[in-house]
């Protein structure tokens, strides 16, 4: 956090200074851990052993904090009879499919219920990303469930839990993780003892964590612990996702991806959503309690913002005008339809992945087989310059004079030469003025897609082609101002937040928005940040003159909460679990929810409330359900449809690994998502043969100095100078293992790739004692590239493309490789080597492992 | 007349010294490194703020050090120590903040020298093999002109280039420079430089144009930990001290203040430091001196032996006369 976050990092500095203890778990020693109370190097790829020992520490001491996983977590919940568990099938749960490597999720569902309510086969699913959907709303359940609050019922979420997680024991987790016994129950006893009652911990994560095959799993069962100890919903608790950019948070809220509309409603598929109504009914699943019952009101909202006046009830809001998803549209799908093909023209704005993405090589030569590209950026980037530059020129892969790529370079403005908000990980939204002019032909994004919906709107004005109407109905009137007509960005935030069509009434909470197209708001979760006619993200009252929760600063979704789901923070009753973490209350005299912070609860609903049977929506949350976006009201220990690849996180191998898995037979995600295009090259692992060509375990991340792709640091000299060159990091050991000398060169050689770095050899790398074998990590920095003020091989060729099933990330954060030492050949010679590496491990192309590990020879791993 | 012995050496307020009346409290910089994480903020803002030049594209292999030394073209540096933790450690082991840290096995100690974050031919990190590793420490910290009470850069500048403000700092006038470099080997510190192609001598104003409109300096302004504490000496001396107390209380007794002594070589800095180890560590002086201590002896001495060379030459001629 302190290597990527360090303006976050002053947080976690002063909670030091109060006293708070901060342990740091990595595969290289960083800033943080320089900061860090405790350090624990970790395996690469090997989290969720570590997260599932901590899981089976406290369920096995019985250290949970027991009212609170009782009565708002799923615990108590019944499952079906039908449910078999990884410890029963070799790492697989029931229902898997071998024809299409999903699962079928209807023996996960809880008792009672007759079906996983999904309308989506897993297949549409994983296409889709449709684990993105649940990101901010439980997957669909019905809402009543049959309990054992005595958690004593063998098919009860805890004791399936207790099962699940029986054999990540201490010396599991040292033998999958290389993290020793005693580090590990120092983590452990102290997560723990700083949980429950009068004390909350918290994790915190970053984006890295999220980049792995099983990236979803993760970041699950870091939410299982923080549920069995109590710290969700409290302050000083939770699961912190530190995001990558100033805004990812925002352009998942107002997305940037293909299979979201803003406020996490998802972009509808042609098959499965043909009317508003089947969309508006997938979303809201009626007889589901929660607030996603009122989907309807959101998504005509929406519509009403995009079509204005052309959007009525007769025409369904213009519902017909949406885009459809045909399956897979994933930026790595797409990169492998360009060198098929199969795309004609791009745009890339504040992205440059022929450096950032995994698979770099793939990158490029999909770009250059584009007929046109569109790149905003602040710098003359890789992306843009491919054509000319990159290392495929040198190898013959691509030549400038017959690259058909027509590339357009647009320059745009940065964060200080154009206005607007960022939405940070706390959800809040923070306006910023414009403080300079931006340079020459430099503009806003804002300003490029709206006179570009201007110009292409001028050009249909004619036209009768059915097919145009949807862009000629937008309702397209910002007003602008200034010598270049930039549209105005208050304009667009009131809009987001919604206004009554007649007298253009700013809505102060979603609450007010109708489904009769009386009212249109862009984004219903964002309803209240221009409450008043006020730019509610503009507040900047100093931390000093207000309270400790700093309302009055910025403005969070929803309704300026900043703590979600903070019903929790009290006992069933609606009492303060603790004076020390008192946050939000039941007040019985005035019959509110009252608090620091905005009561994420009905306002008057009493904690007595019972809901009638068969109530749905919000009616079905009871007075002491705390989890009111989540079908059943209860944060999920287990997730009874939804997650694609498990009801439970569970250890597979990251999809290359020099270790075969010591838990189960199923070596990896056995529903990760698989590209088998030819470039798609992978190393092979156990039980594979020849997985000893690629020894070494390589992992990627981000140095303070430089910004991601490095377009932002690497152009600027006083960025640039301060880590002025492409570095591997190794560990001693490592280095006399293989010839490295400090500061002298080293190539690592990949199925797909060989980059060279210079060497740094530093203690802060340490092999790791790995199921009975050292094993020796590597780590590179992944921002340089072949161009800015100083240049580099870029660390992400070394990647293969395998996303997680949920999200389709990609797991960009371990991979094997080798390590030689010297400098890498050039020209053709590099592909010759490359050709040699793969010849040796016998990789052909196409060939992937099995989804399913069959390995009937070998021992049984890990059974007990 | 020579001057007071004491305005070269010893305790004094600068400022006032320096013939300023009604000056404002004496402004410095308090560097905490216990609380660095090495972004390097400073260097950046310094850089931005002062439009100081690049200081060169290369890696230094230095840790995470690719500034090398404060220049004249880098007036912040912020320098990082990977060590091994050895026996010079005789308390428990313990975190910057106090925490004990559990060191697992020993470490051994005999298995190489001792580390003192110098530049060398060994690489920065010596191995103990996957079962001999346990936590070491990374130290950082952010080096910035000391700007002296006795301020031997000011006392040998024949321009009167280098001069006292009004806030007891020292502080270079580029249009006055001439560049002789007087200064540099005056420098106790191995502060001051002077700029290839350019001859002129550049360093740390602290500021002086933010200070003077009521501003706090670049590097402290953009220190996300309060590493940098930017503020009036005293009180800064103040916290200092409150700061090694705490830090003592929590079992980490190697914490220990650089330049804050007004007794010192160099009548204390206006810039110091807490350390969490000897200075030379840091690639600090350890018992910095100011060189024109010795001047009011050294002309005495000169005064007497020019005496002693006139009374001979007299007494030559007087001896030759008679």
């Amino acid at each position: 956090m302190a290597e990527a976050h360090p303006v976050g990092f002053q947080w976690v500095m002063e909670a030091k200074r109060r006293g708070a203890k901060v342990f740091h778990i990595d595969p290289r020693f960083t800033r943080t851990s320089a900061l860090a109370d405790s350090y624990l190097p970790i395996r690469a790829g090997s989290d969720i052993a570590l997260l599932g020992g901590v899981i089976r520490y406290i369920l096995d001491n019985e250290l949970d904090f027991r009212e609170y996983v009782v009565a708002y977590t799923n615990a108590a919940t019944i499952v079906t009879e039908e449910y078999a568990d990884t410890e029963d099938m070799h790492g697989l749960f029931s229902g898997f499919n071998d024809d299409n490597a999903t699962y079928d999720q209807s023996s996960w569902r809880y008792e009672g219920h007759t079906q996983a309510a999904t309308t989506q086969d897993s297949e549409t699913q994983r296409e889709t990303a449709a684990g993105l959907e649940n990101e901010s709303h439980g997957a669909p359940v019905g809402g009543e469930t049959e309990r054992d609050e005595t958690l004593q019922h063998p098919r009860c979420v805890y004791q399936i839990l207790k099962r699940h997680y029986a054999r990540y024991t201490p010396e599991m987790v040292e033998r999958v993780c290389g993290i020793p016994q005693e580090k590990f129950l120092e983590l452990a006893q102290a997560w723990t003892e700083n949980s429950g009652r009068d004390r909350t911990g918290m994790l915190v994560y970053s984006v890295g964590w999220t980049q792995h095959s099983v990236g979803v799993q993760y970041i699950r069962t870091g939410a299982i612990i923080q549920l069995l100890l109590g710290n969700v919903g409290r302050p000083g608790g939770g699961v912190m996702a530190l995001r990558g950019h100033a805004s990812i948070q925002g352009s998942t809220d107002i997305p940037t991806l293909f299979n979201l509309l803003p406020g996490y409603l998802p972009m509808p598929h042609h098959a499965n959503h043909p009317t508003l109504a089947k969309w508006v009914d997938s979303i809201a699943h009626p007889g589901q309690k929660g607030f996603w019952g009122n989907a309807r009101t959101y998504g005509v909202n929406l519509l009403k913002a995009y079509w204005g006046a052309a959007a009525t009830a007769d025409n369904d809001y213009c519902y017909g005008y949406l885009p459809r998803m045909t399956g897979d549209h994933g930026t790595y799908q797409q990169v492998l339809d360009m060198i098929d093909g199969k795309i004609k023209g791009y745009f890339l704005l504040g992205q440059n992945p022929a450096v950032g993405s995994a698979h770099g090589r793939a990158q490029r030569l999909g770009m250059a087989n584009l007929d046109w590209l569109v790149v905003r950026d602040l710098f003359m980037i890789e992306s843009a310059t491919f054509w000319q530059n990159a290392p495929e020129i040198e190898t013959g892969e691509i030549m400038p004079a017959e690259c058909r790529t027509e590339v357009f370079f647009l320059p745009a403005a940065s964060h200080v030469e154009k206005e607007g908000t960022f939405t940070q990980t706390q959800r809040l939204l923070q306006w910023r003025e414009k403080a300079v002019e931006p340079p020459g032909d430099a503009r806003s994004e804002l300003w490029f897609f709206y006179h570009l919906g201007r110009v292409i709107r001028e050009r249909l004005a004619t036209s009768t082609r059915p097919r145009d109407r949807a862009l000629l109905d937008l309702a397209w009137d910002y007003p602008t101002h200034g010598p270049h007509a930039e549209p105005s960005a208050e304009a667009v935030l009131l809009e987001i937040n919604g206004y009554d069509v007649t007298s253009g009434r700013p809505l102060a909470s979603f609450t007010e928005m109708k489904d009769d197209g009386s009212t249109a708001g862009g984004c219903w979760i964002y309803t209240g940040v221009y409450a008043d006619g006020v730019n509610q993200a503009a507040r900047r009252k100093p931390g000093a003159e207000q309270s400790l929760v700093a309302p009055e600063w910025g403005w969070a979704w929803p309704a300026n909460r900043r703590i979600l789901y903070n019903r929790a923070s009290a006992d069933p009753d609606g009492n303060p679990w603790s004076e020390r973490k008192r946050y939000v209350w039941w007040d019985a005299e005035k019959g509110e929810w009252t608090g620091y912070d905005v009561p994420d609860f009905e306002k008057t609903k009493p904690p007595s409330y019972r809901p009638e049977h068969g109530a749905s929506g919000v009616a079905g949350i009871a007075g002491d359900d705390p989890f009111i976006l989540q079908g059943d009201g209860k944060g999920w220990l287990y997730a009874p449809t939804g997650v694609l690849d498990g009801p439970l996180p569970t250890h597979y191998e990251p999809v290359e690994s020099p270790v075969r898995n010591p838990l189960y037979r199923q070596q990896a995600n056995p529903t990760r998502k698989v590209y088998t295009h030819p470039i798609n090259t992978l190393n092979p692992s156990p039980p594979e043969p020849y997985s000893q060509v690629f020894p070494f375990v390589f992992t990627v991340s981000r140095l303070t100095e430089h910004h991601t792709a490095g377009g932002m640091s690497r152009t600027v000299s006083p960025l640039a100078e301060l880590q002025p060159e492409m570095f591997v990091e190794v560990s001693p050991e490592l280095a006399v293992g293989r010839g490295l000398t400090h500061l002298g060169w080293a190539h690592l050689v990949t199925a797909r790739a060989a980059i060279e770095a210079r060497v740094l050899v530093t203690d802060r790398l340490t092999p790791l004692r790995v199921d009975g074998r050292i094993i020796h990590q590597v780590w590179l920095p992944y921002h340089f590239g072949f161009e800015g003020l100083v240049t580099g091989d870029s660390a992400n060729d070394l990647f293969g493309i395998s996303l997680d099933p949920n999200v389709l990330i990609q797991e960009s954060k371990v991979g094997t490789c080798d390590v030689r030492p010297g400098r890498r050949p050039t020209g053709p010679a590099l592909l010759d080597l490359v050709a040699d590496y793969q010849r040796r491990a016998g990789i052909t192309p196409g060939q992937h492992a099995p989804a399913v590990t069959e390995d009937n020879e070998g021992k049984e791993h890990g059974a007990s | 007349m020579l001057p007071d012995p004491n305005s070269l050496y010893g305790p004094l307020d600068p400022a006032p010294d320096a013939g300023y009346e009604n000056a404002p409290p004496r402004m410095g910089f308090f560097t905490d490194t216990s609380v660095c994480i090495g972004c390097k903020a400073c260097e950046v803002a310094c850089k931005e703020w002062n439009g100081v030049p690049e200081s060169g594209l290369d890696l230094l292999g230095m840790s995470y050090d690719n500034t090398g030394a404060l220049t004249a073209n880098s007036w912040r540096h912020v320098a990082f120590i990977e060590q091994p933790r050895t026996a010079g450690h005789l308390a428990a082991p313990a975190d910057v903040l106090g925490a004990p840290v559990d060191t697992g096995s020993d470490r051994p100690v005999e298995a190489g020298p001792q580390f003192l974050g110098m530049p060398g031919a060994q690489p920065p990190g010596r191995g103990w093999g996957a079962e001999g590793r346990t936590d070491f420490r990374w130290l950082m910290m952010s080096d910035v002109c000391k700007h002296c009470t006795h301020a031997a850069c000011l006392d040998v500048c024949p321009t009167g280039s280098l001069f006292r403000t009004e806030f007891g700092t020292v502080v270079v006038q580029e249009d006055i420079c001439n560049g002789c470099g007087y200064c540099i080997s005056a420098c106790p510190y191995g502060v001051i430089d002077q700029r290839k192609g350019d001859g002129r001598a550049w360093k740390c104003t602290l500021c002086y144009d933010r200070l003077g409109a009521g501003m706090t300096p670049a590097c402290a302004q953009a220190c996300p930990t309060e590493s940098i504490q930017y503020g009036p000496l005293d009180e800064l001396r103040e916290r200092a001290a409150a700061r090694v107390e705490t830090l003592h209380d929590r079992g980490v007794p190697e914490a220990r203040l650089y330049g804050h002594d007004p007794n010192d070589g160099v009548g204390g800095d206006g810039a110091f430091f807490l350390l969490l180890d000897e200075p030379e560590v840091y690639g600090l002086p350890p018992d910095p001196v100011v060189t024109t201590r010795d001047l009011p002896k050294m002309w005495k001495r000169a005064g007497l032996a020019a005496l002693a060379m006139a009374a001979a030459t007299v007494a030559a001629f007087v001896g030759g006369s008679s």
